[in-house]
């Protein structure tokens, strides 16, 4: 089922929770709404839901108009952070809730229900489990269960309000992995909404940055991490740091000095450059962007972790540089970025973003 | 009660193993064992003491003194068919009353979480006062409101006040907080993601009321069901005055118990008491199992 919202709106008294949202989402794709808390991520998926009534623009079930509908009637399966489990139902009872509760006329025989609850217990690899009661199951079971529950009515799309939330760290993993097995097997559309932008990466078919109640940028991982439509995007996903410049003919200058980036196609006035941490390596002199000295060296995993004071004011830049690099704290050092982006300063989110490859010196 | 004998049983199961491994040979420390949270010893000393001082020791003498009647005069007492018209009255419109209780206490809580409207503080605060009013004075109150010149037993189309009706009056008025104030805290506790997640799976409300949100309430329903059916079982102060006293019909059995006292019948004013005594237990028993059934099945065992 192929899914259009238009211009979506909903504000809680003054605070505005979507502000008109417009978002397309594919039949058949595995999609993140992704963004920090208070974006206004898990109000779309409840507005998609029926949970939330929108104050404006429209939600298209393919081309049924979903606003006029109940949430009864949209079909959609939903999985909620807390499993939101019947506790006084057996597993079995769970799975079986949404297909018994149907009108006489479109309840299968109990035969169908119990074919169709042990199928989906096999799919969520829970078999031999429907006699227990929810609280004598692990939660990543129990999501399991909420999962197994919500595609029993073969809904029309799929939501998950940040299905693994609740669980650790090692469990969480482990579910990634089997969602989108089970997703690549049943083909539902699916929209999950999640704060944990490794999860939505490594998760989705494409994911949705949303900050603030608007939406920054929809597109697949790769187009996310390697080229943010806008600042936002840039410091929200992965690590990065930003240096305030001011662009004048053509030419980036950090406190007086140009950085050595080639022409550069950003409007003149003041603006960031972005650049994260592994796309920075020391250089000579005659290559480098930018010089500055080494404040500080840790140790992170298989690398070295380097922030470096640059210009006048010295600004930090971080660097991942290999554990073999000779320098201490206190070297001057001359730093180039392989790839950066510039995007002017401004208060409301800009245009689309002047993302790069920075030519290699 | 319940509660402390459950926490003391609870306590005794617990440790025992632990102890028994450390020194098998010596059984008579196994109630103890080294624990972060100490005190078990002291409070479960006093959970016995004051049971014994408040509640045992005074239910020993009515059961003890009873006894010595012996069993066949016991049983000939018991089965007077007063007492046993007295007793039917007290206990089947006790049961009767909680039960009303029981639905019109549900949705006074539901009303008093769930929504919020202008004066819902006095309303929820006017809940309380059938447990503070000396009950002499609601029994006149209501009796004065329900008498067959009264506001409410004038306009009625039959006879309120000073029949069994009467009773049963008196006892939902002084039943109503127990229910009310059980059921409130676990409504305003229940995941409102379960009703959500109920009609995302296409469940009308109705459905949803009855198969999702009524089993989770019926522990505390249960609960408050026991509570207003013990006092109104107990209950003499508000019923007296409303119920005519009429042998046979609208006389309860603490009234007799009274009645038997003044005549200085102590031997059948005990044999009430001992008969109230064995069938309020059972009664109460009864509905904290099923009580504790419905609990495990929800998933907090206690």
């Amino acid at each position: 089922m192929e899914l259009k919202i238009r211009n979506l709106r909903k504000e809680y008294g003054a605070f505005p929770a979507l502000n008109g949202v417009s978002l397309d989402i594919r039949s058949g794709e595995l999609i993140a709404l992704l963004g920090p808390s208070g974006s206004g991520k898990t109000t779309l998926l409840r507005a998609i839901a029926g949970l939330e009534v929108p104050d404006g623009g429209q939600i298209l079930f393919g081309d049924v108009d979903a606003l006029g509908r109940r949430v009864q009637d949209r079909n959609v399966g939903f999985v909620f952070q807390h499993y939101a489990l019947f506790r006084h139902m057996k597993v079995f009872d769970n799975i079986a809730f949404g297909l018994r509760v149907r009108g006489r006329d479109r309840r299968p025989p109990e035969a169908h229900i119990r074919k169709r609850v042990l199928e989906l217990l096999d799919l969520v690899q829970l078999n031999g489990l429907e006699g227990r009661y929810p609280a004598q199951l692990s939660g990543g079971q129990r999501q399991r269960v909420a999962l197994a529950r919500a595609l029993a009515i073969e809904p029309k799309v799929l939501l998950l309000d940040e299905p693994f939330g609740a669980l650790d760290a090692q469990v969480r993993k482990e579910l990634r992995r089997w969602l989108r097995q089970i997703h690549d097997e049943t083909g539902h559309t699916t929209v999950f909404v999640t704060h944990d932008q490794e999860e939505a990466m490594e998760l989705a078919d494409r994911v949705a940055v949303l900050h603030k109640g608007d939406l920054q940028q929809v597109g697949s991982p790769d187009e996310i991490y390697d080229e943010p439509a806008n600042p936002f995007v840039y410091a929200f996903i992965g690590d990065s740091t930003a240096l305030p410049v001011t662009i004048e003919r053509g030419r980036a200058m950090l406190d007086g000095a140009p950085l050595v980036l080639g022409p550069v196609d950003a409007p003149e006035g003041a603006a960031r450059v972005h650049v994260r941490p592994q796309d920075v390596r020391l250089a000579d002199e005659s290559e480098s962007v930018v010089s500055g000295r080494v404040m500080t060296l840790r140790r992170s995993g298989q690398y070295r972790r380097v922030d470096i004071a640059v210009g006048e004011r010295h600004t930090r830049v971080e660097a991942l540089l290999p554990p073999e690099a000779e320098i201490a704290v206190g070297d001057q050092v001359g730093l180039a970025f392989r790839r950066f982006a510039i995007f002017p300063e401004e208060k409301e989110p800009p245009k689309l973003g002047l993302a790069r490859e920075a030519k290699a010196a | 009660m319940t509660d402390a004998t459950t926490a003391a049983a609870a306590g005794a199961r617990r440790p025992t193993t632990a102890a028994s491994q450390d020194r098998p040979s010596r059984m008579s420390s196994s109630f103890r064992t080294p624990s972060a949270i100490p005190g078990f010893g002291l409070t479960y000393g006093f959970v016995w003491f004051y049971l014994c001082l408040i509640i045992l020791i005074p239910l020993a003498a009515v059961v003890l003194w009873a006894g010595s009647l012996g069993p066949a005069r016991l049983f000939a007492l018991a089965t007077e068919p007063r007492t046993l018209a007295a007793l039917r009255v007290s206990f089947g419109l006790s049961f009767a009353a909680a039960a009303l209780n029981a639905v019109f206490g549900l949705i006074v809580a539901w009303a008093l979480t769930r929504y919020s409207f202008p004066g819902k503080r006095l309303l929820d605060a006017a809940v309380d006062l059938p447990f503070a009013l000396p009950t002499a004075v609601a029994g006149i109150a209501l009796s004065a409101i329900y008498a067959p010149n009264g506001l409410i037993g004038s306009i009625a189309p039959f006879k309120i006040a000073f029949t069994p009706l009467g009773i049963f009056v008196a006892l939902v008025f002084i039943g109503l907080p127990f229910v009310v104030r059980t059921v409130q805290p676990v409504l305003a506790d229940l995941d409102r993601e379960l009703e959500e997640a109920s009609a995302t799976l296409g469940a009308r409300r109705p459905t949803t009321l009855l198969r999702v949100v009524l089993p989770t309430l019926i522990p505390a329903l249960l609960t408050g069901f026991a509570l207003a059916f013990a006092r109104a079982v107990g209950e003499y102060g508000s019923v007296i005055f409303i119920a005519g006293n009429i042998p046979y019909v609208s006389e309860i059995a603490p009234l007799l118990i009274i009645m038997r006292l003044e005549e200085f019948d102590y031997g059948a004013a005990t044999a009430i008491a001992t008969i109230m005594l064995a069938i309020s237990f059972l009664m109460l028993l009864a509905i904290n199992l099923i009580e504790a059934w419905s609990r495990r099945r929800l998933g907090h065992a206690r």
